[in-house]
């Protein structure tokens, strides 16, 4: 049977300090191909300092169908924002 | 499930412009139009690695031979990144490969034209590039997320590609005389197929119907094609170059350039596999493919062996 | 020799090995494997030519008579180009050219590693790139070594082919001459003899993990620091000179 190698999601990080954001995928056999490839095809014009990579079949998403039950209850939870409160006049922000 | 009412969310996303992704629940023809228009995009950008390719050993100096591979093998990246698009919708590249050597999935017809010079390295990333970009450009706002997305990523690329095909040919008709009738060959030869590449007029187009509904494509082929052909037959008059095409004409009402009609019937023999190098580019992908294989199975008979995984 | 005859030869040596076998590693371009490894030989096979481009540059300048790095590469015959010969060889199969790069970043990684403290700057500055190049095409090729040497049967058989061929090669790449010792007393090359056993220390483990058997061979091929190449290198150069060859009057 033919094989294209298992597939794998690349994070990369722009800058050090910043976060690994998800840019694509690379097929590969192992970790360290899986590393090098990504390095050879998403960081080609300076793009990264460091890059994670995770065997696709690991990430677990969430279902469009249970995005409302999930999402949808922090919309009125607005007293988790800092706006949500009323600052005395004159006083100074911290 | 309420399948009336997952439609009917997918249909709202659509008006409010929001991306499709992969998780939602979208109508069965969406992701059959998807994957075929998706990997057809995938499996041209692979296919025209060839028709430059074709020159990389004998581009006459060094820099020329390093923006040469530097953009083939962006070409590659941008196949791949597609056919990561593609299989977010289900299915694997093994099998998109399989629908390119069965002749089930299509490849852009301009890369069956043969690269005779090196100025036809200058045209193809002057014109089949330029014609390219106009697409892409207007495939950023497409309704699949990571199709959109690959295409944002393809644009910032490929703004490069087109620029150092244009240089060739401006440095080239600056140069003897042999340089400049080099130039305008390869002018005459890519012309005609690089408009083709916008498909047929909207009025034959059979796919544009529900690709328009769904927010896939968001314009026509006639329209992606006049705005290639006004961006470039100023582009050509620049450097001294002739358009090939005696009909080629300002209109100063819709204010854009009236053409000649395309030879259509050549657009379908080379589409319906006649065209120069139909059997070269595919025999050339089955080869290296199969010749290929041991390798792949090397690499995962010791992953195995290891099971970092 | 003067030690400037000796600094343009040795120059063209290490620009005439980045730029052939980056042109040969360019040949895998659309012919790889798999599309991931495709993009990985074509950035590699930039890397040689970048390099190339560097010291080709420099041996002009040292030459002084008013040519250019593609002066160099495209105007000169088989006979003097020095690249060693394990670089014009056929890209052959994956494992050929696996057992090429590992042969090749081996040797790049411990010589550019000397070169970097050269006496001379502009190599120094050119090897200090060079060097953070190699050592990635080393871990690539070695990494690669070990897939294909502990894969399958028919890679194994592949590998152990490729590197029982290639093996007579190698030689060449430790010889001392003129050049080199003239170089080598002014600080400016390294020893070569050193880098020998550096690079027995270097690659024989990873062959051995990769199950491996190291060759014997009768004799090592030579000929290279004469100009004195295989058939290989003509056909090389009649492609890659074709254009500034056939119309010596124009730029491109």
């Amino acid at each position: 049977m033919d094989t294209q190698l298992a597939l794998w999601e690349v994070f990369i990080q722009k800058k050090s300090g910043g976060d690994h954001t998800h840019c694509g995928s690379v097929h590969a056999s192992d970790s360290a191909m899986a590393l090098q490839n990504a390095r050879d095809i998403y960081t080609r014009r300076n793009e990264g300092s460091s890059i994670w990579v995770i065997p696709s079949q690991f990430v677990t998403a969430s279902k469009a169908e249970d995005a409302d039950m999930l999402f949808d209850p922090a919309d009125d939870k607005i007293y988790r924002h800092p706006t949500f409160y009323v600052m005395p006049e004159g006083a100074k922000q911290i | 499930m309420n399948t009336t009412l997952d439609i009917h969310s997918f249909q709202e996303k659509l008006d409010k412009d929001y991306n499709i992704e992969p998780k939602d629940v979208m109508p069965d023809d969406y992701r059959k139009h998807l994957i075929r228009q998706i990997s057809q995009h995938a499996h041209s950008e692979v296919i025209g690695m060839q028709p430059e390719g074709n020159w990389i050993s004998r581009a006459p100096s060094l820099r020329a031979k390093q923006i040469l591979l530097a953009k083939i093998q962006d070409e590659g990246g941008h196949g791949l990144y597609l056919y990561s698009a593609c299989e977010t919708l289900g299915i694997s590249r093994d099998e998109l490969i399989e629908q390119l050597h069965e002749g089930k999935a299509k490849y852009s017809n301009i890369f069956n034209y043969p690269s005779l010079t090196w100025a036809d390295i200058g045209a193809i990333g002057w014109l089949v590039d330029g014609a390219a970009i106009v697409n892409q450009v207007s495939l950023q706002r497409t309704s699949f997320g990571p199709y959109a997305r690959a295409m944002v990523r393809i644009c910032k690329e490929e703004s490069f590609h087109q620029r150092q095909g244009y240089e060739i040919m401006a440095t080239m008709m600056n140069g003897t005389k042999e340089q400049r009738e080099m130039a305008q060959d390869a002018m005459n030869r890519w012309w005609w197929p690089s408009l083709m590449m916008f498909g047929p007029h909207d009025s034959d187009s059979p796919h544009s119907g529900k690709a328009f509904e769904w927010k896939i494509k968001l314009k026509s082929n006639d329209e992606l094609r006049q705005k290639f052909i006004d961006k470039t037959v100023q582009q050509a008059e620049v450097i001294g170059l002739t358009i090939p095409d005696a009909q080629l004409k300002w209109n100063e009402d819709k204010q854009g350039y009236d053409h000649g009609e395309i030879n259509w019937d050549e657009f379908k023999r080379v589409i319906n596999g006649n065209g120069p190098c139909n059997k070269q580019r595919m025999d050339h992908h089955k080869k290296y493919h199969a010749e290929g294989a041991w390798v792949r199975e090397a690499a995962a008979a010791y992953a195995e062996t290891i099971s970092k995984i | 020799m003067t030690n400037q005859e000796a600094l343009y030869i040795y120059l063209l040596r290490l620009g005439d090995n980045a730029l052939i076998n980056g042109h040969r590693l360019a040949e895998w371009c659309s012919r790889g494997p798999f599309l991931e490894e495709d993009l990985a030989m074509t950035n590699i096979a930039l890397d040689n030519i970048g390099r190339s481009q560097a010291f080709l540059k420099y041996a002009a300048a040292i030459d002084g008579k008013g040519k250019t790095e593609d002066d160099l590469a495209y105007k000169r015959g088989e006979r003097e180009f020095y690249n060693h010969l394990i670089t014009e060889l056929p890209i052959g199969d994956f494992a050929y050219t696996v057992a090429k790069q590992l042969i090749m970043s081996c040797f790049d990684v411990l010589v550019f590693t000397d070169l970097s403290n050269s006496k001379d700057e502009t190599i120094a500055g050119i090897a200090a790139k060079a060097l953070k190049e190699s050592r990635y095409h080393f871990v690539h090729a070695r990494d690669w070594s070990y897939r294909l040497g502990k894969g399958t049967e028919e890679s194994h058989r592949r590998y152990q082919n490729a590197i029982q061929d290639l093996w007579m090669y190698t030689g060449e790449l430790f010889e001392m001459n003129e050049v080199e010792n003239i170089l080598l007393q002014e600080g400016i090359s390294n020893n070569l003899q050193e880098v020998r056993s550096n690079w027995i220390n270097l690659i024989m483990p990873i062959l051995q993990d990769s199950s491996i058997r190291i060759p014997t061979v009768d004799y090592m091929q030579t000929g290279s620091c004469k100009g004195i190449h295989s058939e290989h290198l003509g056909h090389i150069l009649s492609d890659m000179q074709y254009l500034q060859r056939a119309y010596p009057d124009a730029k491109w």
